[in-house]
């Protein structure tokens, strides 16, 4: 009997045999997201008409008795950043509150095409740029394993979605870690794939060339069913990959790691990390041993300049991205009295819509592009970057994979660090290189910090288009630690509402 | 007193530097597939990339980085192996994202030059102009500011936008400073943006009708006492509309500097425009608080990595140099200066050539376009080559050489084939339009033109040809102008004993 807090592939074999329907299954949803969403704010818009109208066109073919992709009936929680058409698409912004995309991302598109239903829209860091979903214009989301705490960012609202049982699976997108990190904090499911590995057509933009969407899930193989739907060339990304999606399910499904190499960063475990966090981290290396892989220590000396760099890139890119939102064709505008010049309404619009972060992170943007600093900034910067590509580089040529903590602690309390960016940033210091170097990252949950009881995450890499060998690695550590727990990690989650 | 042009230049040396904008006539923007056509209800050729709405991404069309391989081939550059495309940064309301997709610091052609030929003094001389650089960027949306004095956004009552124009391709042909004309700068700069709107026409990249702006020059130019050997500041003129202006901008803007300078005042650097009615320019903003536009790669696009043997596969395609190609056909068909000149300026050189590839005599394919066709048009207001095309024209050229049409019965051949009643041939056999060639036919009217008039007869039979006009016009006149007259005045003269 499949139930709200079923895996997606368990969700998908019921509909196939016809022990549910598509639309009770999306009804059994938005059902129990109005009974705990208003305690934890996950969805910034529910589309409860056209959710279940999709799910009845799927319930319609499949008794036609067509053909239909594996996840077909299944509902998701869509990242608010990403835009869909008709549904209203804020980014978490006031920028853009009211507004209606007119068309579909890439990543919609084939989510429509698999057949997946897509309840509404998540709540994020305003334009992405936060690790708490604090930033959010429209309030935070609350982590679902103690409410007083955040969910992670900027994907928080996808992450706990999953978390509270509210959607089976989510989209996230991750430029510094917008999707491991609240994976990590949330006991959940997070893949970064390489860059250009998933279209960013209808991703609205933060940092282009650090910007990637992912699956979001309870379980590994659920994202991997997820990866495989959203994955692909496409050409209205010239970013993107025009190579064979890796074959990421059915690596998932292998849970074998004999002889595979498994590098462990020296750099990503040590100062700033919480000793539960490291402990849970080595028990996890331990059952990989044990599973009959061979672990190596790595070193990668330049991760150590990677948030630096990453916090010039980011925001010089960003400030070129969000120059858009002037109020000149959509989105709110401010001060327009009949008055004012157009260049008053913008200065008025953009000192309104945008929130402190945003703010901080266009002016610090602004200021690195600047000529005359152009170079000792961003310039400097990407040379950074081109530097993590070569300590990536030979990290792998030793292993096949490379792992770490996820985040350097366990949830923090809402309020705890909005007013100290710098520690905010922290956040992301072992999920940021993933990005940088445009190679692939997952995070899964390894356990409860024996301190706080909170979710920890474990973070493994993978070189660019070799995604397949995340996917394999925790495949395999989610089984044995599964089987050492007795069953998944949400279970030791409070309860939300009866259910 | 102020200095007039002869006294300035004959005190100053005059540096220039000619930026060039080019429409591309693709049928699809830069980045996007809107269409490009001009003309079009305002916002109707948009979409979510060329509106810069989130989340949209640009994709690079490759047909116009095709165009400008060719035209920085034929401009003897060289084709950058790896470009980038960057973004200038800056706020507008009709640009849409803010920030303008352009090439900065790796352009796709550089270092390349133009030979242009001015008359000077001392004739003819040839100048090379050094280009530095030819780059692909895209147009921003227009503008319509309502109310105010100016048709300038301060001061305006609203403003109204259309992202029609918004993402068409735009390529930069950049000039490195151009020194050492003398006297001769405002020749030498229409001299080569008439080259450069030849040789664009000829590749077939752009409309180059710089009315319509899908070509516009930016005239930069800066003075310095002669033999300084100094660079004086610079100024810098916008859209300078035909090739005229061109020349009245540098007369303009050496005048203006030259009488500044001699006052003892200082050159502002600065961007001018140019005022069609005066021929001086007016003040715009000023460039001494620079914009910073904080150009950085354009991290929505991957770099443009021509195929080498792709380049050299276009360098092939290269057609003849205009200026060069004019001089061969005008000899190989003998045509006087001018009429050379009316050819070109009417656009027609190459149907003219076509016709003659045809079979057609040169004079007679000229003539007919120039003359006839170029009235008909010029009735109806359109293209001459919108009538009628080269192998009809040829075709009624080889019935009149080959005497089966008159002049004056091919001109209702022509008038026959414009209205759409078919080819040539349809067009004589439905209207009857056939020259009597038949000699029985005319020996008939010839000898009934003899019995007439006996006495011009026996005038020509006694050695006076010239008269044999009369009796020629008399068959003419009898046969309702059907009949060829070399014809008539042969079989005539045969006729009365005087071999042709």
């Amino acid at each position: 009997m499949t139930s709200i807090k079923s895996t997606a592939a368990e969700m998908a074999a019921a509909l196939s045999e016809g022990s549910v329907t598509s639309v009770e299954l999306t009804k059994a949803h938005f059902d129990h997201i109005d009974e705990v969403d208003p305690a934890v704010h996950a969805f910034l818009y529910l589309d409860k008409e056209g959710a279940l109208a999709q799910a009845a066109e799927v319930d319609a073919k499949r008794q036609k008795g067509e053909a239909l992709a594996p996840l077909a009936g299944v509902p998701l929680a869509l990242k608010d950043v990403m835009v869909q058409k008709g549904i209203p698409t804020t980014c978490g912004s006031k920028m853009l509150e009211g507004w209606r995309p007119p068309y579909d991302s890439t990543v919609v598109t084939k989510l429509k095409n698999a057949g997946v239903v897509i309840l509404g829209k998540t709540n994020m860091d305003e334009f992405a740029m936060g690790s708490s979903t604090e930033n959010s214009a429209y309030g935070p989301t609350h982590n679902p394993w103690d409410l007083t705490r955040i969910p992670g960012g900027s994907g928080g609202g996808s992450a706990a979605a999953l978390a509270a049982f509210e959607a089976p699976l989510a989209i996230g997108t991750d430029t510094g870690g917008s999707i491991r990190q609240p994976a990590a904090v949330t006991g959940t499911v997070g893949v970064k794939p390489t860059y250009g590995g998933v279209s960013r057509y209808g991703l609205i933009a933060f940092s282009s060339s650090l910007d990637q969407a992912g699956p979001c899930a309870r379980t590994v193989l659920d994202a991997a069913l997820l990866h495989e739907v959203i994955a692909g060339h496409d050409e209205k990304d010239s970013t993107s990959i025009n190579a064979p999606v890796p074959q990421v399910v059915k690596a998932a499904k292998r849970l074998d790691v004999k002889g595979m190499k498994i590098g462990v960063v020296k750099e990503l475990q040590g100062d700033g990390f919480q000793a539960g966090v490291l402990s849970r981290f080595h028990e996890a290396l331990d059952l990989l041993v044990d599973a009959g892989a061979e672990l190596v220590e790595v070193s990668c000396p330049t991760f150590d300049y990677a948030l630096a760099a990453y916090y010039l890139i980011a925001p010089s890119e960003c400030s070129s991205n969000l120059a858009r939102f002037d109020s000149m064709r959509y989105g709110i505008r401010v001060g327009d009295n009949g008055e004012r010049s157009a260049e008053e309404v913008m200065k008025l619009t953009r000192h309104e819509g945008f929130g402190p972060e945003v703010k901080r992170r266009i002016i610090l943007g602004t200021y690195a592009l600047s000529s005359g600093y152009y170079d000792a900034y961003y310039g400097s910067a990407q040379k950074v970057r081109t530097l993590l590509m070569r300590d990536f580089n030979a990290a792998f040529a030793k292993a096949d994979v490379l792992v770490s903590p996820t985040a350097p602690t366990t949830a923090f309390k809402i309020g705890e660090q909005v007013n100290d960016p710098l520690a905010m940033y922290l956040n992301d210091i072992a999920t940021i290189p993933v990005n940088m170097a445009g190679i692939g990252g997952m995070s899964l949950p390894c356990g409860l910090a024996p301190e706080d009881g909170l979710p920890v995450g474990f973070q493994i890499m993978s070189a660019a288009m070799k995604d397949d060998l995340m996917y394999q690695v925790g495949g395999a550590l989610e089984a044995a630690l599964v089987s050492k727990w007795g069953g998944s990690i949400l279970d030791k989650a409070p309860v939300l509402a009866a259910n | 007193m102020a200095l007039n042009y002869e006294e300035a230049v004959a005190k100053y040396e005059p540096t220039l530097g000619l930026e060039v904008h080019v429409e591309l006539n693709t049928k699809s923007k830069m980045f996007c597939s809107c269409s490009t056509e001009f003309g079009g209800a305002p916002n109707t050729q948009t979409c979510p990339v060329c509106l810069g709405l989130p989340g949209a991404l640009p994709v690079v069309n490759g047909k116009a980085i095709e165009s400008t391989i060719l035209i920085g081939l034929a401009l003897n550059c060289s084709i950058a192996p790896f470009s980038r495309f960057a973004r200038k940064n800056y706020f507008y309301p009709d640009m849409p994202k803010n920030f303008q997709t352009s090439q900065y610091d790796e352009p796709i052609c550089v270092n390349g030059y133009l030979d242009v030929e001015i008359e000077t003094d001392e004739g003819p001389k040839q100048f090379r102009v050094e280009i530095e650089r030819v780059h692909m960027e895209e147009d921003t949306g227009k503008s319509l500011h309502v109310g105010g004095a100016t048709g300038r956004i301060h001061g305006a009552d609203y403003s109204l936008l259309d992202y029609n124009r918004a993402g068409i391709p735009l390529v930069e042909i950049v000039t490195k400073i151009v020194g050492g004309t003398g006297k001769y700068a405002p020749q030498v700069a229409r001299a080569y943006v008439t080259e450069l709107r030849d040789i664009l026409r000829s590749l077939g990249v752009s409309d180059v009708k710089m009315e319509q702006g899908s070509m516009r020059c930016d005239v930069n130019l800066s003075l310095a006492p002669i033999g300084s050997g100094q660079l004086g500041t610079r100024s810098e003129t916008k859209n300078v509309n035909s090739l005229r202006s061109v020349e009245r901008a540098v007369i303009g803007e050496v005048v203006r500097q030259s009488n500044r300078l001699e006052a003892g005042e200082r050159i502002v650097q600065e961007t001018r425009h140019f005022l069609e009615e005066s021929g001086q320019t007016r003040p715009g903003r000023s460039k001494e608080q620079a914009e910073d536009y904080r150009y950085f790669p354009e991290p929505d696009l991957v770099p443009v990595v021509p195929d080498s043997a792709w380049i050299e596969e276009l360098r092939a395609t290269l057609p003849e140099r205009p200026s060069a190609r004019r001089a061969r056909l005008k000899a190989e068909w003998a045509v006087p200066d001018k009429e050379m000149t009316s050819l070109v300026n009417a656009g027609l050189l190459d149907v003219v050539e076509e016709t003659i590839v045809l079979g057609a005599e040169p004079t007679r394919a000229r003539s007919w376009w120039l003359g006839e066709i170029s009235r008909l048009a010029n009735e109806r207001e359109v293209d001459p080559t919108t009538l009628i095309n080269a192998t009809q024209v040829a075709e009624v050229i080889a019935l009149i050489q080959s005497g089966e049409l008159t002049d004056k019965l091919a001109r209702q051949v022509v008038e026959g084939v414009i209205a759409g009643e078919g080819s040539p041939r349809e067009v004589i056999t439905q209207r009857g339009l056939k020259v009597v060639s038949d000699d029985g036919a005319l020996m008939t009217a010839i000898e009934a033109a003899i019995a007439a008039q006996p006495d011009t007869a026996e005038r020509v039979r006694g050695g006076n040809i010239p008269a044999a006009g009369a009796l020629i016009g008399a068959v003419m006149k009898a046969t309702g102008g059907q009949a060829d007259a070399a014809k008539v005045r042969e079989l005539l003269l045969k006729h009365l004993g005087q071999e042709g």
